[in-house]
């Protein structure tokens, strides 16, 4: 049966937006969804099914995308959609994928190249799903894109702390108290970082930021032309839950990447490239102060000097001592050191 | 498992193998022609995945085969691809059947018709290999269709009528076969294999209709619909279980007409129950010890008989009733505990006990224990039951409600 059909594992090609005029009209992703004022990330799924287009199935975890997107009867996605289990978006990815594939080849159902984009928040991917996500990555032939949006809480459950929650943040789990200013103590997850060092055969891994939305639906639209599993994070500026004015989501998401704490790029078969402002950090402009973003949110309104520098010093870290700055945490061995030891 | 020794007469186009339950199973998710099928290792269920794995190795099988970091996303990642369209196989046992959870309570509501093998095991800790019916009893609530298979024969057969009546537009639900670890997973018999045109005239192709998901069909599945409609949709999954009961019924009519053999009564088998002062009853391959202890009782002059139940889910209560109330009393055999239960029963007897419950004519009913961990069920345990069974049916009443059969005290 496999001989009789015209089965190939081809991907959309879509050609990059050439600047925001040469964007496509029609909306995927249209009213019908009643996200908070000033959500980044009902702006990452519109600009993300923008980039993929019409030929698109799209899965997407339970959270703030499914629960505020999708009330009965009142659905914003115009393309087909599928809740999928908070860990699950490895798997909707890769089922979807599977189940499309198996059919083509058995000439089961007519051969095309269709998207399949499985999204999920950072607590269901970073923390919950991380396992299905890293299987997923694995599997070469089935080509799909996983796109964490992360808004840095657990935000539909109102606001509690993931994996992917910044240091000493504010959340309904972290409050602060008398006795411990900071409940939160532990470090970010290096989400993108870890899925393109881990995972020597995904193609495409890159980080985004709805703030600059072309570079983004252009991330998109390369992850899915050149196939495989693919992973994109995205950097959600969430105004219930980072606690600021909804009018500030694009500056804020602009003062994430110029102070350093989120750096733009994109690991393409192993070849990293730094974007827009990360880029002219590498190149040695100076970073803003992480105070400049910090204090425009309330989450960090219990911040005392001392937690603003220690910050700080832990975002100093990953450009000036990490191996990759930005990417990868390693750092070399010390030479003179090792010479001390060795004697 | 006893391997037959004579064996059954041959349907000329029937190739007869001698292969085990597991693989009887695989052998029928060939003919199913799946598309998608999961795994991940636990005993005794990974033995159908190692059968299956083979079949794909020797190009006997065309489907993506996909080895899951885990039951979870070995679960999610079929009911996905069925979404799309593909007949989707996945499985587990015991703890990998609970680590699956959230992914099984949520294919009813999806209407996926998802068929999978729970090969029964003894849930941890701890750590057991043997056969207990806890782990696919979980889902007895959900709107899952459950049976209980007892040979390789019934489980190739039982494959094939699976897919044919979870994939009725009618059912749309999953449906779990339940093999006994070891005793049937792992055991060999000679096994009738059909040939695949004759599979093709009783199994049509999976069609979902409007429910595809696909960019030609562009739908949102699973709303957030909170008390607006939920009760709603419970209700469609209810009714989808109740059409259910004519499905099989239908599904086991045409297996006879296209392959020439398969029972009259799907629901459940009787042994010597005509004219059966004491029926007993169990699900699996407890069947075994229970019918060789029964022929011996037999010439002792002791009239007793055995229902081996098929279907748990849909449960046939009114056909159930009608065998069981003939007899004097009814001793219920349960592989399964229910800690707290009414009488601290085993969940069969406690289903009978309320089948019952409406019926004009009430025999005393025993439950019993038995075999748990994949302890063997010995004649001396039939032949005890039996004789308490007795005891009641001669007082008219059951003083003990549930005993324990082959336990140290
Ligand atoms: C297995 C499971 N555990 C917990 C929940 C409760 N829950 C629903 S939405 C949600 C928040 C998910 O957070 P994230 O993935 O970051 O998405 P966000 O809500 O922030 O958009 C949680 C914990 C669930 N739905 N399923
Ligand atoms: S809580 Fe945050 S992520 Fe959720 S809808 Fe509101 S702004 Fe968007
Ligand atoms: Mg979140």
């Amino acid at each position: 049966m496999a001989d009789a059909t015209t089965f190939t594992n081809q991907t959309q090609i879509l050609e990059p937006f050439r600047g925001i005029k040469k964007v496509t009209i029609e909306e995927y992703f249209t009213s019908g969804h009643r996200t908070c004022q000033g959500c980044e990330s009902a702006l990452v799924m519109k600009l993300m099914v923008k980039a993929s287009g019409p030929r698109t199935i799209v899965l997407g975890s339970t959270g703030c995308m499914y629960v505020a997107n999708t009330t009965y009867y009142t659905t914003p996605w115009v393309v087909p959609w599928m809740h999928t289990q908070l860990g699950s978006s490895g798997s909707a990815a890769l089922g979807t994928a599977a189940g499309l594939k198996a059919l083509m080849k058995k000439g089961k159902m007519k051969s095309e190249p269709i998207n399949v984009i499985a999204f999920c928040g950072d607590g269901g991917g970073a923390d919950m799903g991380i396992g299905a996500i890293s299987a997923t990555l694995t599997h070469k032939e089935y080509n799909s894109l996983i796109l964490l949006y992360d808004n840095e809480s657990y935000a539909n459950t109102d606001i509690q702390l993931s994996g992917m929650t910044p240091y000493g943040a504010h959340t309904t789990f972290s409050p602060p108290g008398k006795a411990h200013r900071i409940i939160h103590k532990r470090w970010k997850k290096n989400m993108a970082g870890m899925m393109a060092a881990g995972h020597p055969e995904c193609r495409y891994v890159a980080t985004v930021c709805a703030s600059y939305a072309v570079e983004m639906m252009n991330k998109v639209r390369r992850a899915l032309t050149i196939g495989g599993p693919t992973f994109i994070h995205s950097l959600d500026p969430c105004p219930k839950g980072w606690d600021y004015d909804p009018m500030l989501s694009h500056e804020l998401g602009e003062l994430a990447i110029e102070t350093g704490i989120f750096p733009l790029y994109e690991v393409e078969d192993g070849q990293l490239r730094y974007y827009g402002k990360t880029k002219a950090i590498v190149e040695g402009r100076a970073r803003k102060p992480v105070r400049e973003y910090l204090l425009k949110q309330g989450r960090f309104a219990h911040f005392t000097e001392e937690d603003l520098s220690y910050f700080q010093s832990k975002v100093d870290e990953m450009w000036n001592k990490w191996e990759v700055p930005g990417v990868v945490p390693f750092r070399r061995v010390d030479a003179a050191r090792t010479a001390a030891t060795n004697t | 498992m006893a391997v037959a020794t004579t064996a059954a007469p041959t349907a000329s186009d029937e190739k007869e193998l001698l292969i085990s339950g597991s693989e009887a199973v695989a052998e029928g998710l060939a003919l199913a022609d799946i598309d998608v099928v999961t795994g991940y290792p636990i005993r005794p269920y990974d033995t159908v995945i190692q059968a299956i794995a083979k079949k794909i190795a020797n190009g006997q099988l065309v489907a993506e085969y996909i080895v899951a970091e885990g039951e979870h996303s070995q679960f999610e990642i079929v009911k996905h691809a069925s979404t799309v369209g593909a007949r989707v196989f996945c499985g587990s046992s015991g703890v990998g059947w609970a680590y699956a959870m959230e992914c099984l309570v949520v294919t009813p509501p999806l209407r996926v018709p998802m068929v999978c093998l729970v090969g029964n095991r003894a849930l941890d800790d701890p750590g057991a290999f043997g056969v207990e019916h806890n782990d696919a009893l979980f889902v007895r609530d959900l709107g899952w269709m459950l049976c209980w298979i007892d040979t390789s024969q019934e489980a190739i057969d039982t494959t094939l009528i699976a897919y044919r009546v979870a994939e009725d537009r009618r059912v749309f639900l999953p449906l779990a076969i339940s093999a006994d670890g070891a005793f049937l997973t792992h055991s060999q018999a000679l096994t009738l294999v059909p040939p695949k045109e004759k599979v093709d005239k009783f199994l049509p192709r999976y069609d979902r209709g409007d429910l595809l998901l696909h960019p030609d069909n562009p739908i949102t599945v699973a709303p957030q619909a909170n008390e607006d409609w939920v009760i709603e949709i419970r209700r469609q999954n209810d009714e989808a279980m109740k059409r259910a009961v004519a499905v099989i019924e239908e599904a086991y009519a045409d297996f006879r007409k296209v392959f020439g053999r398969g029972p009259e009564n799907p629901w459940f088998e009787e042994y010597m129950t005509d004219d059966a002062e004491i029926i007993l009853v169990g699900m699996g391959t407890i069947s075994l010890p229970m019918k060789v202890g029964i022929r011996t009782l037999r010439a002792q002059g002791k009239k007793v008989g055995l229902v081996r139940l098929r279907w748990f889910r849909p449960f046939p209560t009114e056909k159930l009733v009608k065998v069981l109330s003939r007899a004097k009393a009814i001793g219920v055999v349960d592989r399964d505990y229910s800690f707290g239960s009414p009488f601290h029963s085993g969940v069969v007897a406690n289903e009978i006990r309320a089948a019952l419950y409406n019926a004009e004519k009430r025999p005393p009913l025993l439950s019993f224990i038995c075999g748990l961990g994949g302890r063997e069920v010995t004649l001396e345990d039939v032949y005890k039951a039996t004789d308490l069974c007795y005891n009641a049916a001669n007082s008219g009443k059951s003083e003990a409600k549930t005993l324990w059969l082959g336990v140290r005290e």
